[in-house]
Order: C-alpha cells, then sequence, then structure tokens
C-alpha cells in the first residue's frame, strides 16, 4: 500500500488527529500569551528581580519534555489536561522573554516624555509602551507556537491524541506510512502557523516603526 | 507664578540642589544656564514633579505642587524634551493631541487645536498631520514636540535643551519661532540649556546655576554688563565685550557646529547625514581630520554614485580662511564670491567651523547694538 493509498484509506483519523493536534497548540499557547504577556509587564517593573526570575523560568525551560511529561501525568492523570498543563509552561519563556525585552527597550526619553506630559503608568503602557513592544511580542508567539506545534507530538504518550498518536503508532509499528502521516501534516503546520503569525506581526508593527522612508 | 523655597536636593552623597529659593514671574521666558551638573535641569523636572524635592517647597500660583495630583499637575505644563520626546507609533497629529485627548477635549475641539497648531509654523495639515516622526527631519519633529507641549494650552511650558540635538540653521529658525510663539501665547517658559548664545537670545530673566546654587539671575543685559563671578563671564565668552566690529575676528564670527564627514564616507550615508542635518554641503576631512574640501547637494546628485566614497566628490572651490583673520576682510571675501560660506581652518589645517552671510551679520549686528536682537 503506498503513501497516498494509505492517507485515503485513514483519511479521518488523520484528519481528526490533526484537529487535536491544532486543539493543543492553540489552547497551550493562549494560555502562556496570558500568562506571559502580564507577567513580562510585572517583570519590566521589577527589573532587579526580572533577571532572577527569567534566569529560573529558563531552567525549567530545560527540564525534557518527557520528564514533564511524567510528572503531570503523575498529578494529573491520563488525557488532554496534563498535556495540555506541560505545553503551556513550555510555551511561556519565549512570550515571557519577549514582553519583557520589547517592554524594556522602550527608549527611556519616551518613558520620561510620557510622565511629563501627564499620562498615568497605564496609559503609558497602553498608548506607547506596548504598542511600541508588539511586534516583539508577537515575535515570542510565533517562536512558542512553532516550538510547541513539535513538543504537541510527545503528548500522545499521555494519551493527549493529536498527530503524535499516528507517529509513535508508525514508530512501534515499523509503519513508515503512519509516521509520514503524522510528521508531513506537524511540519506543515508549523510553517503555516509562522507565516500566519508573521503577517499578523507585520500589520501590528505601528506604520512609524516599518522602514524609515523620506519622500523629500 | 512659580516660586522655589529652600529647595534641597542630593543624588546619593552629591548635593546637586543646594537650598535653592527663586521666583518666576508670570509670561517670562525663563532660562536656566551653567555647566554641566549644575543642578538646571534637576531644577527643571522638579516644576512638574519628574524629581521630588529632598526638602523644600515649590508653589505654582501659590499653590505647593506636591499637594497636587503629580498627573493633573502635568497635564497643566507643557514639556519639551531633548531629540526624541515623540511617540514614533503615532501620527504628528496623534502626538499633538495626546494631552487634549488625555484632558478628555472633544474630537472636533483637538482636531481644531491641532490644524491651527501646524498652522502657526507654515507645516500644513493636509501634508504633515498624518505623517509619523520617522518620515519628518529634526527640526519638523522638534516643532511637533513644542506643538504637542502648547496643545492643551498650558501657562506654563517647560523646555529641556529642546534644541541642543539640531544643527544651527534649524536651531535657529525653532528659536526665532519659539520666541515669536511665546510671545504671541504669552506662556512662562522654563527653559534648560547650556548654550549662552541662546540664552541670550531668548530669555527675559537667565538664571545662571553652579554646583546646585544660583550665581545670578538677571536679565541678559544685565548679565552681559555685570557679570557676577568668573565663571559665567567664561561662559558669556565673546558676548561680554563689546568691542566693535572692526576688532572683530573671524573665530568671534564663525559657527562651530558644523556637519563634517570622513573622506571614506559612503556616498549614500553622507546624503542621509546631510538630510538629517539639513544642509546642503558639506565638509570633508582627511584621514588625520585636516581639511580636504567640501561636497556640495548638487554635485552629489549630479556625479555621485552609490557605494563609492564621498572623497572622489571633493571640490576645493570654497575658499578658506584663517581663525584670526579679521572679520572685515572675510566679509569682503564673502559678498564677492558666490559661495554662501567661507570654511575656517585652525592653524594645523583642521577645521575649525564656517562662517555664512546671516553668521557674520548677526556677529555684526551684535557688536553694533549688542547682544540682544
Amino acid at each position: 500500500m503506498n503513501f497516498i493509498e494509505f492517507v485515503g484509506r485513514n483519511r479521518a483519523v488523520i484528519l481528526s488527529s490533526l484537529a487535536q493536534h491544532i486543539y493543543l497548540v492553540c489552547i497551550s499557547v493562549f494560555a502562556g500569551i496570558l500568562v506571559s504577556i502580564p507577567a513580562g509587564i510585572l517583570l519590566s517593573r521589577h527589573k532587579k528581580a526580572a533577571e532572577k526570575i527569567l534566569a529560573v523560568v529558563g531552567i525549567v525551560q530545560t527540564i525534557p519534555g518527557l520528564v514533564m511529561l511524567g510528572i503531570a501525568l503523575l498529578l494529573f492523570g491520563v488525557g488532554n489536561t496534563p498535556a495540555l498543563v506541560v505545553l503551556s509552561v513550555y510555551s511561556i519563556l519565549p512570550i515571557l522573554r519577549n514582553t519583557y525585552t520589547g517592554l524594556t527597550e522602550v527608549q527611556l526619553g519616551l518613558i520620561e516624555a510620557g510622565y511629563g506630559i501627564g499620562m498615568t503608568s497605564s496609559q503609558l503602557l497602553f498608548k506607547v509602551q506596548l504598542p511600541l513592544a508588539l511586534p516583539s511580542i508577537i515575535s515570542g508567539i510565533r517562536i512558542s507556537t512553532v516550538y510547541i506545534v513539535s513538543w504537541a507530538a510527545l503528548a500522545a504518550l499521555i494519551g493527549a491524541g493529536g498527530l503524535g498518536d499516528l507517529i509513535w503508532t508508525g514508530l512501534s509499528t515499523y509503519n513508515t506510512n503512519f509516521i509520514l502521516a503524522g510528521a508531513i501534516p506537524s511540519a506543515i503546520l508549523a510553517f503555516l502557523f509562522s507565516g500566519l503569525i508573521g503577517a499578523v506581526q507585520r500589520l501590528a508593527t505601528p506604520r512609524g516603526l516599518r522602514e524609515v522612508k523620506h519622500d523629500e | 507664578m512659580i516660586t522655589f523655597q529652600n529647595v534641597s536636593k542630593s543624588y546619593g552623597r552629591k548635593l546637586v540642589l543646594d537650598n535653592l529659593s527663586f521666583e518666576i514671574k508670570e509670561g517670562q521666558f525663563v532660562i536656566l544656564i551653567g555647566p554641566s551638573g549644575c543642578g538646571k535641569t534637576t531644577t527643571l523636572k522638579m516644576i512638574n514633579r519628574l524629581v521630588k524635592p529632598d526638602s523644600g517647597e515649590i508653589y505654582i500660583n501659590g499653590i505647593n505642587i506636591m499637594e497636587q495630583n503629580p498627573v493633573e499637575l502635568r497635564r497643566g505644563i507643557g514639556y519639551v524634551i531633548q531629540q526624541i520626546g515623540l511617540f514614533p507609533n503615532m501620527t504628528v497629529e496623534q502626538n499633538i493631541s495626546v494631552v487634549p485627548k488625555l484632558l478628555k477635549y472633544p474630537k472636533e475641539r483637538w482636531q481644531s487645536i491641532v490644524r491651527e497648531l501646524l498652522e502657526m509654523v507654515n507645516m500644513p495639515y493636509e501634508e504633515y498631520a498624518h505623517k509619523y516622526p520617522s518620515e519628518l527631519s529634526g527640526g519638523q519633529q522638534q516643532r511637533i514636540g513644542v506643538l504637542r507641549a502648547l496643545a492643551a494650552s498650558p501657562p506654563i511650558v517647560l523646555m529641556d535643551e529642546p534644541f541642543g540635538a539640531l544643527d544651527p540653521i534649524t536651531r535657529d529658525a525653532l528659536q526665532e519661532e519659539v520666541k515669536k510663539l511665546q510671545k504671541k501665547l504669552k506662556k512662562t517658559i522654563v527653559f534648560v540649556t547650556h548654550d549662552m548664545e541662546e540664552a541670550l537670545r531668548l530669555a527675559d530673566t537667565i538664571v545662571f546655576m553652579d554646583n546646585g546654587r544660583i550665581l545670578q539671575m538677571a536679565s541678559p543685559e544685565e548679565m552681559l554688563r555685570n557679570p557676577a563671578s568668573d565663571i559665567i563671564k567664561e561662559f558669556m565668552g565673546r558676548h561680554i565685550n563689546s568691542r566693535g566690529p572692526a576688532e572683530l575676528y573671524v573665530e568671534d564670527v564663525m559657527r562651530t557646529r558644523v556637519l563634517k564627514v570622513p573622506k571614506t564616507l559612503k556616498v549614500l550615508e553622507c546624503l542621509d547625514r546631510m538630510d538629517r542635518w539639513e544642509v546642503n554641503s558639506v565638509i570633508v576631512l582627511n584621514e588625520d581630520d585636516t581639511y580636504a574640501g567640501t561636497v556640495q547637494l548638487e554635485a552629489i546628485q549630479e556625479h555621485g554614485k552609490v557605494g563609492h566614497e564621498i572623497g572622489e566628490l571633493v571640490s576645493q572651490d570654497t575658499p578658506t580662511v584663517s581663525r584670526q583673520c579679521k572679520a572685515q576682510e572675510v566679509l569682503d571675501q564673502l559678498l564677492d564670491s558666490p559661495y554662501k560660506y567661507l570654511v575656517v581652518l585652525n592653524d594645523d589645517r583642521t577645521v575649525a567651523g564656517l562662517i555664512t552671510r546671516t553668521s557674520l551679520t548677526k556677529a555684526i549686528g551684535e557688536a553694533l547694538w549688542g547682544a540682544k536682537s
């Protein structure tokens, strides 16, 4: 049986695995955003603590995915929940770090100007700092998403399904078709997400920050 | 209108303001000047509470500013800072209307304010309102910075070396505009600079500070006539001796802030710098910093090739003079020649500055009629 036939015959399974995979990625990146953007804002206001906290989060990031899944399995059992928790944790660091750098790289002169003309700190945040940091934040989300697409393949190990299911099935039965049916869509998925978020990033970059041009 | 009473401030062990007391009257253009680290910027930033005094009181119209809400206080005081004060993510219109919007002005009102203000500096609304700061020249950006400070018509405007980063010609123009605006709108302006020429030109009252104290607070005329200390004399430099035009030398009348580039600079980079300085010619230096010649914008436009070095376009046609030359002789040279300026050289052939028709006329005028125009 060649690969095309295999795909034709198992279309339903592949599609539902793909859907589950997208679900895992979207939910966990979304959770990551919810946690890390406010946390990044908070860190940008406590720079001394920030370096230490970022270092700790960085260490968590280096714990192998399998170990994390094992721990999550012990804590939350089998299924979606432990997988989502682990993936969310992994998605935090890139977004957190980029939010923090994006915000702290806003020139001090602008912050002084903002306060000097009577902005409150939240007005300064929403009108100046966040718009200027947005390209950096979105690029963090992009890195996280691509990352999570590949990590999510591991989630199948604790029963969360997704394209990983096909890959692990293929690996344990020496069935190349299964492996390819899981690997190819997840590669495409990573490309698509990356391209999509890249486009959003270009749109979200304030026009004044794009390429400088003089028309005189 | 603004009163400082026994204000002191230290950073760590360093005393930056030492028991400062003075008063600024309504409608005055007051300039704080002094050597760097004298406390002038600290003093300025205390007025809008960006810096908090360690002791002492500051009153605006009799109200202690420490008892006011800082945000409300600041919305009632215009603030212009050096260089990058404009928000790069906002258009010209959005930048100017920031404070009116914070104060919840209705849309029609802030829109007409933006129009009026842009008109005042001859930047048509249709052409500029929707541009971003990065699309403007340095001079235009700082004009917008000034307009933003004026948008909510605050009675007081603070300016922290607003024109320090601009080239001399643009700076002259902006000083002129600010002076006019102040006369027209009757603002109280507190302005920090380290440039005595700027102070003499703009101020009603000059406050000269050193080591956190006021050495002298006087009108420009008074300060020129009776400088209270040697440091002030030194700062006044050439302005202080009321020499006749016959005794003026080139070094007294030249501009020292001029755009100089190395021979090896690439053509495009050079164009970029000229654009930023808003000049149409540039002085080119050899590797050892000696004068190599000048390059005109037209020469670049006609013969410049991308990627080539600017040194290839250097022309030696611009006359040069020594800084010890008499200004009188230079005047003839400047009037007779087709060139709009002369290059002033030091004895070691490094560049000391430029003499333009404007700078020379101004210097002669000052010598004849005193420093204040």
